[in-house]
């Protein structure tokens, strides 16, 4: 691991000016991908900006119902709010379904919408990749690609983008709050993640040393009823193969409001609105959410080794609408135990 | 790693870059403060096992995925190999090594003993920095909850069975 320079900042403010007008700086919230990359030589900054003592680490309800969340709000903090349990199902337990409890404690909010691919040709630091060593090519595309995207992909990328918790806040329309060193910005959550296209080493469209402060998710009387179905070849602390977020509203047998998005099948947390078009008013029915789903899927442009996720992409859509519509869904998660060890 | 240490908390002050070299860092570990000299770059883990002699927390991967290096910051479980030790100044750690009261063993320690709940023992550590935390947090409901929230612990002699009976036989003591 590269010698680093350290630096701990106390307002915001400071911490923006301090990135912003250093270009081999980073912030340091969780440490769970800076560190991580960092000691792997995927990232190379000379400095780190450690904003974990900035007050920015808040959980509240908005009185319209919505909420309001902290960037610097941990994982597992914000799983184990009563309020997201109560109106944001689907959140606290794509939250629940990620990596581990240990990880949970550490990683940020704000860093979790920020965390790298887990694609391997990116993390080994070596191979050819368009999104660590821009113009180098896709090691993917032609390599070991079980794992990868099948949506939103370009000749240049295929990298699944890893977040849970952003599928199920693309689902719900939030918003990024940011400070940068041009001031306040919100940016809608499906215009903060960027499809690789001819850039991929853009991800986000963030200026170096803007800082997420918080993440809105506006009021949604759907969400109430909605759930995170996420499947990965093993049961738990594992990426999703495939996952939907998804949130339905029924009114005399016909889909009044419906939310669906896709996690481990595309490029960015993806909103799954061609389903949706398709959904509302629609009746309840298998048939009808198998045609939702294969409207999705229709554009997918997989490779030999990850074809399979377009028909596994299909059936977790099914099975979340069929989930939510027989009531084997979801209400408001239970509430966990609190405490800390002694 | 949420709550501020009061040495931190003057508002509007930054404070100064240190590094890259050795700087002066203390650290409140098991009840006790240390001050050493370390790099910026140094985790948690290595300061604990190569400064301090606390070797309890294993260096198994190095990279967040298995779970042997599982401490304490300020009560809550996290991994001391994607911690760097200077974000720590200010917070309490706790490792496997601070359990034992009055020169007994916690009785989460003494479960695994009983419940023969480790072969090679190296993830033992984390296991068990794990399952007290677990139970604290109230996730020790069934073997299906226990399962979930201990799955950031690896054991590759995999021991999951025992592990499980030991936290299981914590949990009903309690």
């Amino acid at each position: 691991m590269r010698p680093i320079t350290y630096l701990r900042a106390t307002d915001t403010a400071t911490a923006v000016a301090a990135v912003s007008t250093d270009p081999t700086s980073d912030f340091l919230a969780g440490g769970t991908t800076e560190v991580d990359l960092l000691r792997q030589d995927v990232l190379n900054p000379r400095r780190l900006v450690d904003i974990n003592d900035l007050p920015l680490a808040g959980i509240e309800g908005t009185p319209e119902g919505g909420l309001r969340i902290g960037a610097l709000a941990r994982m597992s903090e914000v799983a184990a709010a009563p309020v997201v349990r109560e109106r944001f199902p689907l959140i606290a337990q794509a939250l629940e379904l990620g990596a581990s409890a240990q990880l949970r404690n550490m990683a940020s909010m704000g860093g979790n919408l920020l965390q790298r691919v887990r694609c391997s040709y990116f993390r080994d630091a070596e191979s050819p990749c368009n999104k660590r060593d821009p113009g180098t090519g896709c090691s993917a595309i032609e390599g070991f690609s079980r794992g990868h995207a099948v949506l939103g992909t370009s000749e240049h990328c295929i990298a699944t983008h890893p977040s849970d918790v952003a599928v199920a806040l693309v689902a719900l329309d939030a918003r990024v709050h940011t400070l940068g060193p041009n001031g306040e910005r919100t940016h809608a959550i499906d215009d903060f993640f960027l499809l690789p296209g001819d850039s991929p080493h853009r991800e986000h469209p963030l200026e170096h040393g803007e800082l997420i402060t918080a993440i809105e998710v506006p009021a949604a009387p759907v969400a109430r009823h909605s759930l995170y179905l996420k499947v990965r070849d093993r049961e738990s602390y594992e990426f999703a193969l495939v996952s939907v977020a998804a949130a339905l509203s029924v009114m005399d047998g016909t889909i009044a409001e419906v939310r669906v998005a896709l996690g481990g099948v595309a490029t960015k947390p993806w909103r799954a609105r061609r389903a949706e078009d398709f959904l509302v008013g629609a009746t309840v029915r298998r048939d009808d959410f198998a045609m939702a789903a294969r409207v999705e899927l229709a554009d997918a442009r997989p490779t030999p080794m990850n074809a399979f996720k377009v028909e596994l992409a299909q059936r977790a859509i099914i099975r979340a609408l069929d989930m939510l519509s027989d009531g084997t869904g979801t209400g408001p998660a239970p509430r966990p135990g609190i405490g800390s060890p002694s | 790693m949420s709550t501020p240490g009061p040495a931190l908390t003057q508002p509007g002050t930054a404070r100064a870059e240190r590094g890259p070299g050795p700087v002066r860092v203390r650290l409140s570990v098991n009840g006790t403060e240390h001050t050493l000299d370390i790099e910026p770059r140094v985790s948690l883990l290595d300061a604990l096992r190569e400064r301090l002699d606390l070797t309890g927390a294993k260096r198994g991967c190095d990279q967040g995925t298995c779970g042997a290096c599982t401490v304490w910051v300020d009560g809550r479980r996290v991994l001391a190999c994607l911690t760097l030790a200077m974000s720590c100044e200010g917070h309490e750690i706790t490792t496997v090594e601070g359990l034992s009261q009055d020169g007994e063993p916690h009785p989460m320690q003494q479960a695994f003993v009983e419940q023969d709940a480790f072969q090679c023992g190296y993830c033992t550590p984390g296991q068990i920095m794990s399952a007290v935390a677990l139970i604290a947090e109230g996730h020790a409901g069934d073997d299906a909850e226990i399962k979930e929230w201990m799955s950031g612990n690896i054991c590759r002699c995999a021991a999951y069975p025992h592990i499980r009976a030991a936290i299981r036989a914590v949990r009903d003591q309690t």
